[in-house]
């Protein structure tokens, strides 16, 4: 680092950690889909259509994960409701 | 029994065809005999950085196909007699790899050579598929950097799912972690991952560290594969990975950044 880097902007200074951070999350994430058995999406879109017979949501609103707990996994169901 | 080792990484760019340079002469400059496979088919390079671009009369395709032996396909390298490169074709469409093709020449390779390097397309498709199928060892070279980093994840996937040894339920691919263009000046500043950080995404073991360096590119301008530059930072840093492959250990060199005099301090450059 020269002398005259002191006066710029600190705020790059920690852009590794916010790489490390934004990777562990979207690596966890992605390695949940590889692992999650085929019929996940299908169940989904039927989840789906389930409630959309009573409220009217969109794709986004809706959240199924499937999470392994050791010995045995849980399937976590998020719903966002229109107010 | 030959080794085949495949270096991959999803995303291009990040060295995979130096590396393959790199550690098949690597190899072969130890004595063993080796043969390196450039399965980029449509985008050869690996011959153009192994200097025998102009030496390519018949290629991986046509020995697949029967138009040619695999003994007129291979080059020679004129620097190492332990090692030979069986270069891609530059006309035919990536299809033109099947399973039972690769297999036939893979199994052709094993009764004469020790190592068989496979340097892989970048991406996911069929290419990349084809060059990782019948891996034993996989080397996955990353640069410090995240959309490489999340792109080898990928391809460890695609190892742990598509692979022959995981399609038979054979022991897993052996998968080494090779991170390079790392630069240990905007790591100590805060501006790019660690090795650590990389180390603890992946959750592979490290093989070797090459630092970001001009050796590389000159290497490459010339045709030399970078290791034959016996003083460069980055041909040491690969010899200590081929060590290391071959079970010595060896410390990680060229991790700290190289300090300044005090006039590059307080001027900077």
């Amino acid at each position: 680092m020269s002398f005259f880097d002191l006066f710029k902007s600190k705020e790059t200074d920690r852009s590794a950690s916010i790489a490390k951070e934004r990777l562990k999350v979207i690596v966890a994430h992605e390695r949940n889909q590889r692992n999650a058995p085929d019929y996940l999406p299908a169940l989904q879109r039927d989840i789906m259509d389930v409630i959309r017979k009573y409220v009217d949501i969109d794709q986004d609103q809706l959240q199924v994960d499937l999470n392994d707990d050791g010995n045995c996994s849980v399937l976590e169901v998020n719903v966002n409701l229109p107010k | 029994m030959a080794k085949i080792i495949v270096i991959t990484s999803g995303k291009g760019g990040v060295g995979k065809t130096t590396s393959s340079a790199a550690i098949s002469m690597g190899l072969a400059l130890r004595g063993h005999r080796t043969v390196v496979i450039d399965f980029d088919i449509g985008l050869r390079n690996l011959d153009i950085i192994m200097n025998c671009e102009r030496r390519v009369v018949f290629d991986f395709v046509n020995v697949i196909q029967k138009e040619a032996s695999l003994n007129q396909a291979l080059i020679k390298d004129k620097r190492c007699e332990n090692l030979y490169i069986l270069p891609a074709s530059q006309t035919r469409d990536k299809d033109a790899l099947t399973k039972e093709g690769v297999k036939t020449v893979l199994d052709d390779l094993a009764e004469q050579f020790e190592y068989i390097v496979c340097d892989s397309p970048a991406g996911i498709e069929q290419g990349a598929q084809m060059a990782l199928y019948y891996a034993d060892e996989a080397i996955v070279v990353t640069n410090p950097e995240v959309s490489s980093v999340r792109d080898s994840d990928r391809i460890l996937g695609i190892l742990h799912s598509k692979s022959h040894r995981a399609e038979t339920g054979q022991p897993p691919v052996r998968e080494h972690l090779l991170i390079t263009r790392y630069d240990p000046a905007r790591v100590e500043r805060g501006d790019m991952l660690n090795i650590s950080d990389i180390e603890e995404i992946l959750a592979i073991p490290l093989l070797g560290v090459i630092p970001e360096s001009q050796a590389v590119l000159n290497a490459s301008n010339k045709g030399i594969p970078v290791v034959l530059d016996e003083k460069s930072d980055a041909g040491q840093a690969y010899m200590d990975a081929v060590a290391r492959f071959m079970g010595e250990d060896k410390p990680h060199r060229f991790l700290e950044a190289q300090r300044k005099g005090f006039l590059q301090r307080v001027f900077g450059g």
